[in-house]
């Protein structure tokens, strides 16, 4: 039985009756409804319990402003914490109110409102001390955080997101939301309306007022229905616009779709201008107990009244400070319920207010001091301000209104500022940073007529041409005078219902000192809810501004950070898998090392490459040395295409390789290579890599696998800025040239194996050249560097022959037992050898003569990038870590970054040891290190000191531990 | 470089409050209504003259007055703060404390900063609600991994608690962790746990220190905008403009963030710092489901779920310099998306507020705490992510400023490293093998 | 999000640049300069509180690297593209 349904009128559809379930119990409403108005048509009125001292609370706003009632819904529709009237009525809604148990009715934790007295704000900084904040906080964190958390992610329906750009974006689809659209709109404007209600009218669907002559309701549909004929505005309800970003870019979240499977949609939205006209938002007054259920905001009861045909009360009580609250009344009546009086707390009432409720008692001058009754309003005591008697008049609804707040939230985002203007008696928009306007009650005319033409003007300033005539809406002319608090209250009078706090707390905070608003809010928590203190926050600052005897102004308001309102993260990021944010990139041969059972993994720069390819019942070390057994003593290939590749071209590319590597580039000649170093003027080590010169303004360079991306922008910008007028042209060349590198001592017969119109004796082609030729049928260009330190041949191909050409280096090789080399084998190898790596050796902080490399730094050139840096840092006192050999003894594995301290002592480490591996060559462990002063160490033992305090005694050596002449590689 | 590794100084017995807070002042109180408790910290007249002024009211500024008070006994001293006390990047933080660092120079003065903050609560007598819940790193990358091994060994040294976990112990410790399979674009291959890190609240920080200046004898002034640094003849700080007028001080430590490089160039400093926008943001309160904070280097994100049951959240810093406190939609998107990629149920969670703060970060990322080359003019900068820095870079400025000479803690951070490039370089440091 | 002017391809969203950082005074001989005056020059950067020239580039669309002038404060673009060179 919908007991506090009336018998007509309303934006629903009595003909659709939807089923409900709320706090364990069915319950019945209608199509249009939200589960606030269903609630409310069904006579519930206890719904839910404070956040701190689980008092009793019932329902108090309309719309995304209310911070009484949050409830959690479940099934697919799990949602946390959503005000409750913002929630549209479903079939088969379920819904619980947060933060009771077991229901708001029977709430056991309702025994804290008899500790009240001594948890004012602030109370936990003051104990809960000793013997420290663990022994409390188990139980204080169960009793916080209102609703359940999600368990998991919607089982049905997807989230997207969407681009837009539009010369004015409009925020709010009321009266002058809509009316700034028509004028634009008829302009020829890319409009975009976006409202986050669930149908165009704003506050005109709460009024009963005229346009025209006409239902005002009336000419939002002609309006509607125009806006939607043209097609340079795209008109979005359901949709909020919850943040405001630099640029003029703006985040509009919609939602129920017209699709059914889509959960919500996120719009980008990147506006030439933007207009808020996002309405107002009513504030309560502040007196005892003014959180009982029953206590409602008078617009709020205006909309359920007038847009859902549901009636909050019987006996109504009207208590205002302005002239908005007769409005309320006159509708209230009209619609048949009681009104015992109107509270009115200025001495001389307007007349035009007096004059919409003429049969109704004014008392004037007087203010509410307290709502009696406790889990439903059922009096209120009210005295003359200028004293006397209080009088009791008895009631089951209280309708209060403390004045309107335009909502400046997106405007202040915008980061314009706000200013207090003592006329409307609240902070409005200022001087605007960023593109954009206010209109309508946004900026603070919060009557139809003067809202209507401030849309009109808002947008006429937008486009050429005469203004729009805005039609005439009749409404009641707004006065007030600001009452932040009741002065009289008795009982807990609330400024943040959401949170819990009352004058008093902020009383008791800037007693103790914390008087700045940004003090008080964080010391009571007043604001810091879901809600932001959309009801409560100006009411703060008036209590602080009366208490200080200071004006609004002096006060400030906080900042209005985004979001307006809670958004879902699903529709933030949930509409895309990470592997699209992250995509892996593949080399031709990807699919192939899958289909071989390797071990893949992301080895850096989103490639995905093969560890280890694993037989049966082998580990990583078991494949690992078998791998490197074959290139060692057989022959191994690996793909190596993921290595950086450029070709740079140019008169002045010589010039630029000179600058940016530290030995000299360009006196190699065409057909040769030369590895070479790179540092940041920093005089770091930036990467490392062979540069080929294929003719005489031709190179091709190579870089690490995971720098390449920061090597393209590193040379592109110092062509570009630094060195404009020299002819180099670089081109990324990685994904054009695949290679497999074919390695160990059987390569060459391999080689051979294969076919090859090129000479490979070591005369013909010796070790640091490279041969364009064919290779097994294939057009190819070898080139003879070795990361291994055993001969290989790296054959270059186009990529769509390099499974071809890997298929028959695999055939050609089997004799020799070939196998497929990972990075793991990779590593041990380049470990052996004492070749570097990123990451490893080299980690930010050393420079080429701490590797042994000083030859690689240039004494002829007189600059190249680094080279200053280097020579001031190795000026100084600094004591520099040095790349040595380690051998551990006894033998046995070191954890690679573990540290070495002066005598394993436990005091501050001498180096560490950047990598270990299982020798193949000397069948036991070695490794690397840096090391203080390590290159005057060979032969010392230094101790590894582990967590725990572990010793390892290990033999410092120099820093190659295979082929040191490099004979091998040059074969 | 030499450290003490015991470096511990005598700390004064807990400050003498005016007025003690206790279960048992709170029902006295109670039953006067709370009418009868006195500010936590005076608003003095303002002097002109005075022994140090601390620029910046923030974490680092208050730190460092209350140690010159309580370990230097310097109590003529005043805190300049152009807004509100604890309104610095203190109130814009995601209030994590740790000290898994990779180098010597860091990992002591992090240990020393964490030990500070677990005795803050009884030394301040104001519950910091420091709560020590341990950090998990979420490991989805093996040259992170690698990162993370390095570190054990070397935070051991130190008394800093680092311990590898494998997939399925992260996911012991944090079950709403679904995401992260075998088969996800970033497999969770491993963790490690840092037992020592905790958050706790950080206004009561910045007001308990303020309560603990105040009941030293130090002044706090809230709403003086420091507009001009002042040299005298001689070269050396003479004290500060400001629209309240001169202030005269011997000696001047700057505690502003992202602002330092603007205070300085008022007597032509240059420093190696730029100023950064770090964004943060929070979910809706929810019932207690992370006890841990999350960190996940490869995703790029962090999280702790507040004592409130907020989510905080926190990634990298923006890139550009920046004094504006807005949120880059376009990496807050990345940085949601793989957040719910390792928590896919978030989808239904929502954000509730996000913020930004300025920091200023050095050349080479580490911090820098010295006199500068203006005699007396003090600075401590190049915090970003400070917070957890805050009380033992509050104790290591105050004794730089009270002696001249640096403390051992922050020897290696002084600004004459630049001098021959000697960059702390904690970043940086992995790349792909 | 910023709305970045591309000197080619006209405003695109930040999203499709890389940042190169402010601007630094032109790079001094480095055998020509002190080394204070080398170190100033590498370590320290323009940090203003308002405009400041800035370098970026457009690395996914033409590739072009040009400074543009943004206040630090509001992020606005208040001079701009220019050439980098």
């Amino acid at each position: 039985m919908q007991v506090n349904r009336l018998s007509h009128g309303g934006r629903i559809n009595r003909a659709r009756a939807l089923s409900f379930t709320f706090n364990g119990r069915k319950y019945q409403g209608f199509e249009g409804d939200t589960l606030a108005s269903a609630l409310i048509a069904n006579g519930v009125s206890l719904t839910a319990r404070s956040f701190k001292y689980h008092r009793p609370r019932g329902i108090v706003g309309a719309g995304v402003e209310e911070p009484s009632t949050l409830v959690e819904l479940m099934g697919n529709d799990a949602s946390a914490n959503r005000p409750v009237t913002t929630v549209p009525l479903k079939e088969g809604l379920i819904a619980k109110s947060v933060n009771c148990w077991p229901s708001p009715a029977v709430d056991i934790g309702a025994v804290n409102q008899l500790f009240a007295r001594f948890i004012p704000a602030g109370f936990y900084y003051k104990t809960f001390k000793w013997p420290n904040w663990h022994v409390y906080e188990p139980s204080i964190r169960k009793a916080t955080g209102l609703a359940g958390t999600p368990q998991e992610a919607p089982d049905q329906g997807h989230f997207e997101a969407r681009y837009a750009h539009c010369d004015v974006l409009i925020a709010g689809a009321g009266p002058a939301g809509l009316l700034a659209a028509l004028t634009v709109g008829r302009a020829g404007l890319r409009v975009m309306i976006a409202d986050e209600g669930t149908e165009a009218g704003g506050s005109l669907l709460s009024r009963k007022l005229v346009i025209d002559g006409q239902p005002a309701m009336d000419w939002v549909a002609a309006t509607v229905a125009e806006l939607h004929d043209m097609p340079n505005v795209k008109h979005l309800q359901n949709a909020t616009i919850w943040a405001y970003r630099e640029h003029n870019y703006l985040m509009v979240n919609e939602r129920a779709p017209e699709n059914a499977s889509l959960l919500e949609r996120h719009w980008r939205v990147r506006a030439g201008h933007v207009i808020t006209a996002t309405g107002a938002i009513e504030r309560g007054m502040v007196f005892g107990n003014n959180d009982r259920p029953g206590v409602m905001l008078a617009s709020a009861v205006q909309t359920y009244v007038n847009r859902y045909g549901a009636r909050p009360g019987k006996r109504a009580m009207i208590f205002t400070n302005n002239n908005s609250a007769y409005a309320v009344a006159a509708d209230l009546a009209a619609a048949g319920i009681e009104i015992v009086a109107i509270v009115d707390s200025r001495d001389d009432v307007p007349e035009v207010a007096r004059a919409v409720v003429p049969d109704l008692e004014v008392v004037a001058g007087s203010v509410v001091t307290q709502a009696q009754g406790l889990r439903r309003v059922r009096g209120v005591s009210v005295v003359p301000r200028s004293g006397g008697v209080s009088r009791t008049y008895s009631c089951d609804l209280l309708a209060h209104s403390g004045g309107w707040n335009p909502a400046v939230h997106l405007f202040s985002q915008s980061r314009s500022p706000l200013i207090y203007a003592e006329g409307p008696a609240t902070f409005v928009p200022d001087t605007p940073a960023q593109s954009v306007s206010a209109c309508g009650a946004a900026e603070g005319q919060f009557e139809l007529s003067a809202a209507l033409h401030s849309g009109a003007e808002t947008a006429a300033e937008l486009c050429e041409g005469p203004a729009l005539t805005p039609p005439e809406g009749e409404d009641l002319a707004y006065a007030i005078e600001p009452l932040w608090r009741v002065e009289q209250a008795t009982g807990k009078a609330f400024l943040d219902l959401q949170n819990d706090v009352s004058v008093d707390d902020v009383h008791l905070a800037i007693r103790e000192g914390y008087a700045n608003v940004e003090h008080v809010k964080r010391y009571t928590t007043g604001g810091m809810g879901i809600d932001q203190g959309k009801t409560g926050n100006i009411n703060i600052i008036g209590t602080v501004a009366l208490h200080q005897g200071i004006g609004m102004d002096e006060v400030g308001t906080t900042t209005f950070r985004a979001p307006y309102t809670p958004v879902s993260f699903g529709a933030i990021g949930g509409f895309r898998d990470e592997s699209v944010v992250l995509p892996y990139r593949h080399t031709p041969l990807t699919k192939w090392n899958m289909d071989q059972g390797a071990f893949m993994y992301e080895a850096g720069a989103r490639w995905r490459r093969p560890g280890y390819f694993p037989h049966p019942g082998e580990g990583l070390q078991e494949a690992t040395n078998r791998e490197c057994e074959a290139v060692r003593n057989g022959v191994g290939v690996y793909d190596g295409s993921p290595l950086g590749t450029f070709e740079l071209k140019g008169r002045d590319v010589g010039k630029f390789l000179d600058y940016l590597y530290t030995n000299i580039m360009s006196s190699l000649k065409p057909g040769f290579g030369r590895y070479g170093l790179m540092l940041s003027d920093d005089g770091l080590i930036l990467d490392d890599g062979v540069c080929l010169r294929l003719d005489e303004h031709r190179w091709i360079i190579s870089t690490s696998t995971g720098h390449a991306d920061a090597m393209n922008s590193h040379m592109e910008e110092l062509l570009q800025t630094e060195f404009p007028d020299w002819n180099v042209f670089v081109t990324t060349v990685t994904s054009q040239w695949n290679n497999a590198t074919i390695c160990g001592p059987k390569a060459r017969d391999v080689m051979v194996e294969l076919g090859t119109d090129i000479d490979l004796s070591p005369e013909a082609f010796p070790f640091m050249t490279f041969r364009d030729g064919h290779v097994a049928g294939l057009p190819a260009r070898v080139v003879r560097v070795s990361f291994t330190g055993e001969l290989s041949f790296e054959v270059n191909v186009a990529p769509r022959h390099l499974r071809a050409l890997w298929d028959k280096v695999l055939d050609a090789g089997s004799p020799h037992g070939i196998l497929p080399v990972g990075s793991e084998a990779s590593h041990v190898l380049r470990v052996e050898k004492g070749f570097l790596s990123l990451g490893h050796e080299v980690d930010g902080t050393v420079d080429p003569f701490d590797l042994g490399m000083g030859w690689v730094m240039s004494k002829k050139k007189a600059d190249y990038l680094g080279k200053r840096s280097v020579h001031l840092r190795r000026d100084g006192p600094g004591v520099r870590r040095e790349l040595v050999g380690v051998i551990p003894d006894p033998d046995r594995m070191i954890p690679e970054g573990a540290p070495l301290t002066p005598r394993g002592e436990k005091r501050p480490t001498e180096g560490f040891v950047t990598a270990c591996v299982w020798s193949v060559v000397h069948k036991r462990w070695v490794g690397l290190a840096l090391l203080e002063n390590g290159h005057a160490r060979h032969g010392e033992t230094a101790q590894v000191r582990l967590k725990g305090g572990e010793l390892i005694p290990v033999r410092v050596t120099p820093p190659v531990h295979y082929d040191p002449d490099g004979e091998k590689l040059r074969t | 470089m030499q450290y003490r590794l015991d470096y511990y100084l005598p700390l004064v017995k807990n400050v003498p409050m005016k007025q003690s807070y206790s279960f048992l002042s709170l029902l006295r109180h109670g039953l006067n209504k709370h009418t009868t408790w006195t500010p936590a910290w005076r608003s003095l007249p303002l002097k002109d003259r005075y022994d140090v002024i601390v620029i910046g009211a923030g974490g680092h500024g208050l730190a460092t007055a209350y140690y010159l008070a309580k370990e230097h006994g310097l109590t003529n001293i005043a805190v300049l703060e152009r807004g509100w006390l604890g309104g610095g990047n203190i109130a814009r933080n995601t209030i994590t404390i740790r000290s898994n660092y990779m180098r010597d120079a860091s990992i002591p003065f992090y240990v020393k900063s964490v030990a500070l903050y677990e005795e803050m609560t009884q030394e301040l007598n104001f519950n910091t609600m420091h709560s020590k819940r341990t950090m998990v790193d979420v490991i989805q990358n093996y040259p992170m991994m690698r990162d993370r091994r390095r570190r054990q060994h070397i935070m051991d040294i130190y008394g800093s608690t680092y311990k590898q976990l494998s997939p399925s112990q992260v996911r012991e410790r944090i079950p709403a962790l679904t995401g992260g399979g075998p088969d996800a674009r970033l497999p969770i291959v491993g963790g490690y746990v840092h037992t020592d890190a905790a958050v706790n609240r950080h206004d009561a920080v910045g007001w308990g220190y303020a309560r603990a200046i105040d009941a030293l004898g130090g002044e706090i002034h809230q709403q003086t905008p420091v507009t001009q640094i002042l040299r005298g003849t001689d070269g050396r700080v003479a004290g500060v403009e400001t629209p309240r007028g001169v202030i005269r001080a011997p000696k001047v430590a700057v505690a502003v963030s992202g602002h330092t490089t603007t205070l300085t160039e008022t007597v032509g400093l240059r420093l190696p710092l730029r100023t950064m926008n770090l964004t943060a943001f929070v979910s809706e309160p929810v019932k207690p489901l992370i006890d841990v904070i999350v960190n996940c280097p490869d995703a790029g994100f962090y999280l702790s779920q507040s004592d409130k049951g907020e989510m905080v959240i926190g990634g990298a810093p923006d890139f550009g310099q920046s004094f504006r406190r807005d949120i880059k939609q376009h990496v807050f998107e990345d940085t949601v998306t793989a957040m719910l990629s390792l928590f896919p149920s978030f989808k239904k969670l929502k954000l509730m507020r996000q913020w930004g703060g300025h920091l200023d970060i050095a050349h080479d990322a580490s911090p820098i705490q010295d006199e500068t080359d203006v005699p007396g003019l003090f600075v401590t900068a190049g915090w970003w992510g400070g917070y957890k820095a805050i009380p033992a870079g509050g104790l290591t400025l105050a004794h730089l400023v009270a002696t001249g000479q640096p403390h051992p803690l922050m020897a290696p951070f002084t600004l004459k490293r630049f001098r021959h490039l000697e960059y702390v370089m904690e970043t940086g440091t992995t790349t792909a093998r | 999000m910023m709305n970045i002017p591309c000197p080619f391809c006209g405003p695109r969203n930040e999203s499709e640049f890389s940042f190169g950082g402010p601007l630094k005074p032109d790079r001094p001989d480095p055998n020509a300069t002190d080394d204070e005056q080398w170190v100033g020059w590498l370590t320290e950067v323009p940090n203003p509180h308002g405009p400041v020239q800035e370098k970026w580039w457009h690395v996914k669309g033409c590739g072009t690297w040009f400074t543009i002038w943004r206040d630090t404060r509001s992020h606005d673009i208040v001079e701009g593209p220019l050439d980098a060179g």
